[in-house]
């Protein structure tokens, strides 16, 4: 059976009928959408708690009545990892909260995570009827699939998805960020022995090392990882493949498949004077500090910069992360500095609102070309460059130009640069059979995600340069089809 | 976890640890570093591998009590535990029979230096070694240097031992009596700038192996960053070896007191 024709049928399902026959569309569609609760802007702006509080149970309930339960699913279309969104939704509108959690888990690995920090406004939601025809608010879908991924884990009967039957065949998972844990379910869930390696001490890549806790709180991404583990996934953490194991003693080991999730790590800098001063760090240090360290934590060994004016370099979510964590370890002056214009800022309008109630400044339409120091070498000065937008480039945003000899100079004493990553160079380094391009991601066939060397597949960063978590996903997903059906193929002939 | 097997002390300040690491003993090749934590509020700290034992599966680290994350590895005895370790990290030493190498080792410098020796030794060449201190008692693994070198020259500020002077003396000493194809230096910071400067008078190729800040220790934070030849470069996934002569060692100074 087709997914398409699987959707239909569920769609017919008698429950789901007479959910539709209940409420006319007219009254569902004239309904407002829901308001996400959050935490007062002051006092979050102080604290590491999570800023969306999430919805209650009638709020949820009260956002489901919108969905009008399509024939035709766009959302779905929407979503890298595919999730039947009318599927989980109705349940919440029937109040059958664990169904629509486990309508979640059956294509995402991670849905109390996605359902935080995927940009839904550019997925699902905006191929909702609502978005596409009656260009009225979406369903916030985003915010019932929390909702119901919050309501599972709260209510401590968390379901492990159906597994078949095991093959024992072994398979290696190289990082495990959001692209290799949604590799490693779905492997296991097709009957897979998988391995997740994880360089650092902590299992979940930038979902720990990269998203504060008031976006994306620890505790949640280590009960989706326990999910996995339940489900039989095993986890080696501080093991580098390449390095600790090598390529060679995978093949040794008998793994029979490799997928490469190793992210996008390098940070990039701007190569201007003054950048190595003390005080200027890549974006990446300042939250691995304080995230995956714990820096705030009084009793954590590791130290961290706790500027009162601090000028956070770049436009995206990461900028965003990092500019409202120096809000909250004491900044008195938290400022984003950008080249282009507020339009052109590829982070999250959420994430600008929120960090605009939290006394962010917004200095776009600035570029720092130098940092000056003092005497111990610790930055004081940043000397910005007044820009204005020119023509469209080729990424059709108008491209910012120098405005002649009109500078300034501002007072910092904490530099945080996020002007984007660079594929880590530690696998294109120690593997062979993979075709590295320039910038280091490894090339892949587009659609079967397989690497020059067919036993081994990569997705996420590694093959994008930087993205999206729910891209990263979707590429897991995807590539364990892949493997799977390349595996299959391959065992089958020799027998 | 990795266990503790061995423990013993250098001097009051300076302590050997064998520790139980199969994997990266099995893997790990001279200059290659390793990161360790110990405690659930422990930092991530970069140590270079002195040596290893692949039937043991264990790895040696020589390390250098000089704040908390050093202190508490060192108060560590036989049977405690590392809370989390990882390695080998960076890029090995580029190893070939050069002719003759001069080692120039200061403090514990000289316990990365040692596997260095030891390969430069097997690789052919001819190898002098210079072990520098501020006093005799800081003068480690003098015996297993011996071993693989063609001489040892000691050097201490207070003439406590060996010949009374700095590293760059005994160094100079060697190429004023005779070619030297390549030095290779390990120690402070600043020490090796000094040799920098002193082998670069001679236009000796020199490789300095780097101890800077660092966190992940596989590219990802660039805490470690310097500036070599007038480029970023990060000393994690880049190094920790460079071309001394090319190495910017008064910014390295002045980024090694971020936290201080």
């Amino acid at each position: 059976m087709t997914s398409e024709e699987t959707l239909k049928e569920e769609r017919s399902t008698p429950w789901r009928e007479m959910l539709r026959k209940t409420i006319k569309n007219k009254e569902r569609t004239d309904l407002p959408r829901v308001k996400m609760p959050e935490l007062d802007a002051e006092i979050r702006s102080h604290n590491f708690d999570e800023v969306n509080q999430g919805l209650t149970k009638e709020q949820a309930v009260a956002e489901s009545h919108r969905c009008l339960d399509c024939v035709n699913p766009t959302c779905i279309t929407g979503c890298p990892v595919s999730i039947n969104i009318p599927k989980f939704i109705k349940n919440i509108e029937r109040e059958e909260f664990l169904e629509a959690a486990k309508a979640l888990k059956e294509t995402s690995a991670l849905p109390a995570v996605c359902g935080r920090v995927c940009p839904q406004e550019k997925q699902c939601e905006s191929q909702c009827f609502y978005t596409q025809k009656l260009k009225k608010p979406a369903v916030a879908i985003g915010y019932l699939e929390r909702f119901a991924a919050d309501y599972e884990r709260n209510s401590g009967q968390i379901s492990i998805p159906t597994l078949s039957s095991p093959n024992n065949i072994k398979i290696a998972v190289v990082g495990s960020g959001p692209t290799g844990l949604s590799f490693a379910g779905e492997m296991t869930k097709a009957g897979y022995d998988v391995t997740v390696f994880e360089a650092l001490h902590e299992l979940g890549g930038v979902l720990r090392y990269g998203i504060p806790e008031f976006r994306l709180p620890n505790p949640i991404v280590e009960t989706e990882i326990d999910v996995l583990k339940k489900m039989g996934v095993k986890f080696m953490t501080n093991c580098i493949i390449g390095k600790t194991i090598l390529q060679e003693d995978l093949t040794e080991y008998g793994f029979k498949g490799i997928f490469i999730g190793s992210g996008a790590g390098l940070p990039n800098f701007m190569h201007i004077p003054g950048e190595n001063l003390i005080g200027v760090m890549s974006c990446n240090e300042y939250l691995t500090r304080v995230n995956l360290m714990q820096a705030a934590d009084p009793d954590s060994d590791t130290p961290v910069q706790k500027g009162k004016k601090v000028a956070v370099i770049g436009g995206g979510n990461t900028a965003m992360d990092g500019v409202r964590t120096a809000r909250r370890m004491g900044a008195e002056r938290a400022m984003i500095v950008y080249r282009r214009s507020e339009e052109e800022m590829p982070a999250r309008i959420e994430e600008i609102k929120h960090a605009k109630e939290e006394g962010i400044e917004f200095m776009t339409l600035h570029n720092p070309i130098e940092y000056k120091g003092d005497e111990t070498g610790h930055v004081k000065q940043m000397h910005l460059q007044r820009m204005r937008l020119g023509a469209a480039d080729v990424s059709g945003r108008r491209k910012p130009e120098p405005i002649e000899g009109d500078t300034i100079w501002v007072d910092v004493d904490e530099v945080i640069v996020s002007v984007g990553v660079s594929p880590n160079p530690l696998i294109p380094q120690t593997f062979t059979g993979l075709e590295v391009t320039k910038r280091g991601t490894v090339v892949v066939n587009e659609a079967t995600l397989q690497a020059a060397d067919k036993h081994i597949f990569a997705g996420g960063d590694i093959v994008r340069g930087g993205a999206t978590v729910i891209l990263a996903m979707g590429d897991g997903r995807r590539a364990a089809r892949a493997m799977d059906e390349y595996l299959i193929k391959k065992l089958s002939t020799k027998e | 976890m990795n266990r503790i097997v061995g423990k013993e002390y250098f001097s009051e300040r300076v302590v050997k640890l064998e520790i139980e690491a199969p994997l990266i003993a099995k893997s790990r090749k001279a200059g290659h570093f390793i990161i360790v934590r110990v405690g659930k509020k422990g930092e991530r700290v970069p140590y270079t591998i002195a040596s290893s034992d692949k039937q043991k599966g264990t790895i040696t680290l020589v390390v250098q009590r000089v704040g908390k994350s050093s202190e508490k590895l060192c108060q560590l005895e036989v049977g405690d535990y590392v809370t989390d370790l990882v390695g080998p990290l960076g890029k090995a030493t580029h190893i070939e029979n050069f002719g003759t190498v001069l080692c120039a080792g200061g403090g514990v410098g000289v316990a990365p230096m040692l596997p260095i020796i030891e390969a430069m030794k097997n690789a052919g060449n001819r190898v002098i070694t210079v072990l520098a201190a501020r006093t005799k008692e800081l003068i480690i693994l003098e015996e297993q240097v011996r071993q693989f070198s063609d001489e040892v020259i000691i050097m201490t500020d207070d003439g406590s031992y060996g010949n009374k002077g700095l590293i760059t003396n005994g160094i100079e000493m060697v190429i004023q009596r005779e070619k030297v194809d390549q030095c290779v230096t390990i120690g402070p910071a600043i020490m090796m700038k000094f040799v920098a400067q002193l082998t670069k008078k001679y236009n000796i190729p020199t490789i300095a192996s780097l101890n800077t800040i660092m966190v992940d220790g596989t590219g990802m934070c660039g805490a470690c960053r310097i500036t070599v030849g007038g480029q970023i470069k990060f000393v994690c996934v880049d190094g920790p070896e460079f071309d001394a002569h090319q190495v910017d060692f008064d910014e390295m100074l002045m980024r090694l007191k971020a936290y201080n």
